[in-house]
């Protein structure tokens, strides 16, 4: 799974989301998640780090089961004082929790097995909007330095005795501490724009490495285009649930 | 043959905002072959001539004439910066690729350079500068020491003709500064030095000079 080239991995990943994420019933996203839980499989990745993931995803859709359910039209099935859960918010609910499920799982196996560099110039080779890339390489690569930064700036409200409280004081100073944050980066982003240019930089980033598209990422690619037209299919034959 | 690389003549600068210019009438030249150190105190315009020089500020008033040509617009500063080479102050702004390898290889590649030739260079470089087996560190994961040397690596594969340094020192251990005075004592190309420390002065350059609205003025050590 790890050798396979990016670029096929990206293309199958982004294919398949998009495929999952209109889907009307459950049949294709159902098949879909058992197709995602295989490549995970084979990705062979720590079980701890997946959970964890998975948790940080399906804590945001947690909250989706409170909302949802009670809020859409429809017939009832239960009702709790005044509130009461609809038949097809609970379908609709279970769908978006099944799909997103699908989707993450499947780009925990395909894409976040990609080294983030490797992930932009592949996306660059696929001719993805430069910008895109470039944004997300930058992205990366200060979000360390940021932390750092924000670290500093945390330690020095600390020894100067600074403790947070439900006060005006503590809100002025996260405010205080957030502007700062900002207003650094951006002198930063016009300092690194400087050395950049220092350096003979004009607008195009030139990449050491190439990727050899072999024989496996053909076969990978053939196998995962005749999955998603069997989703397809099912998708195509089976009734529209809402 | 002795034509100077650098000529200032009458410049004008103030930073928008400002009470006080930095320049205001000011002349400055550097000749081949010269290894200067520039002292002063903060905010005497130290930075801001590496700065004008390297067309990331431009003066309000006076000419700029850097190997024999005057430089104005943007797209002359372009030709400046295949030669000339500025070392930042802080190594975090200068180092922006994950891998040390793929920055020190970074300018070859803007400079044209197929990637087997860019990558060459880039060993090389590092070979010189006691960075072998960097290639595949994390910028950002290096020591203070190391993101110093390494952005030091990034210019020199340039092969520029000149040399700006700001503040190299800053930070560095005794053992690393050792390592600097080495590499710039190795060098054959002019460079110029800002620095507080006379210590790694006195290592490094011959001459010295205070930097002031109007002139540098030479010290004589």
């Amino acid at each position: 799974m790890h050798r396979l080239d990016p670029r096929g991995k990206i293309v199958v990943a982004g294919l398949f989301a998009v495929l999952m994420a209109v889907s009307k019933s459950y049949v294709a996203p159902l098949a879909g998640l058992a197709l995602a839980l295989i490549c995970l499989a084979l990705a062979r990745l720590p079980l701890k780090k997946v959970i964890a993931r998975l948790l940080a995803v399906n804590s945001f859709i947690f909250f989706l089961w409170f909302v949802l359910p009670l809020t859409y039209p429809g017939d009832v099935v239960w009702h709790f004082g005044p509130l009461s859960a609809t038949r097809q918010g609970l379908v609709f609910t279970g769908l978006i929790t099944l799909k997103s499920n699908a989707i993450i799982i499947a780009l925990i196996a395909l894409v976040a097995t990609v080294p983030i560099v490797t992930l932009g110039q592949a996306m660059h080779d696929l001719r993805l909007p430069d910008k895109l890339c470039h944004l997300l390489l930058f992205t990366y690569r200060y979000l360390y330095v940021f932390e750092q930064e924000y670290h500093r700036l945390v330690q020095a409200m600390k020894i100067r005795g600074f403790q947070p409280r439900t006060d005006l004081h503590t809100y002025r100073s996260y405010a205080y501490l957030a502007a700062m944050l900002l207003v650094r980066s951006y002198d930063r982003a016009d300092r690194v724009f400087q050395a950049m240019l220092c350096r003979g930089f004009h607008g195009v980033f030139y990449s050491l490495r190439t990727f050899s598209w072999q024989r496996r990422d053909g076969i990978f690619v053939m196998m995962a285009m005749v999955a998603l037209a069997e989703l397809l299919y099912l998708e195509w034959r089976m009734p529209n649930l809402l | 043959m002795n034509e100077p690389l650098i000529e200032l003549h009458n410049i004008a600068f103030a930073y928008p905002g400002a009470p006080q210019p930095v320049f205001q009438d000011f002349n400055f030249q550097l000749l081949p072959g010269k290894h200067l150190g520039l002292i002063g105190p903060n905010g005497c315009g130290k930075t801001t001539l590496l700065h004008l020089i390297m067309g990331l500020l431009r003066p309000q008033a006076g000419s700029i004439v850097i190997f024999g040509q005057e430089v104005k617009k943007e797209k002359d500063f372009v030709d400046v910066r295949q030669k000339v080479g500025l070392l930042f102050q802080n190594a975090d702004d200068q180092l922006f690729c994950p891998t040390v390898l793929e920055d020190i290889a970074f300018g070859p590649l803007n400079q044209g350079k197929p990637p087997a030739e860019a990558i060459q260079i880039a060993r090389e470089t590092m070979e010189r500068l006691g960075l072998h087996g960097f290639e595949d560190r994390v910028t950002y994961k290096l020591s203070g020491g190391e993101k110093k040397l390494v952005s030091l690596a990034t210019v020199l594969a340039m092969q520029p003709q000149l040399l700006l340094l700001d503040e190299p020192t800053a930070g560095l251990d005794e053992k690393t500064k050792d390592r600097l005075i080495h590499i710039l004592k190795s060098l054959d190309i002019a460079f110029m030095i800002v620095s507080h420390e006379q210590d790694f002065l006195n290592h490094t350059v011959k001459e010295c000079c205070h930097v002031h609205g109007h002139c540098c003025q030479p010290i004589t050590t």
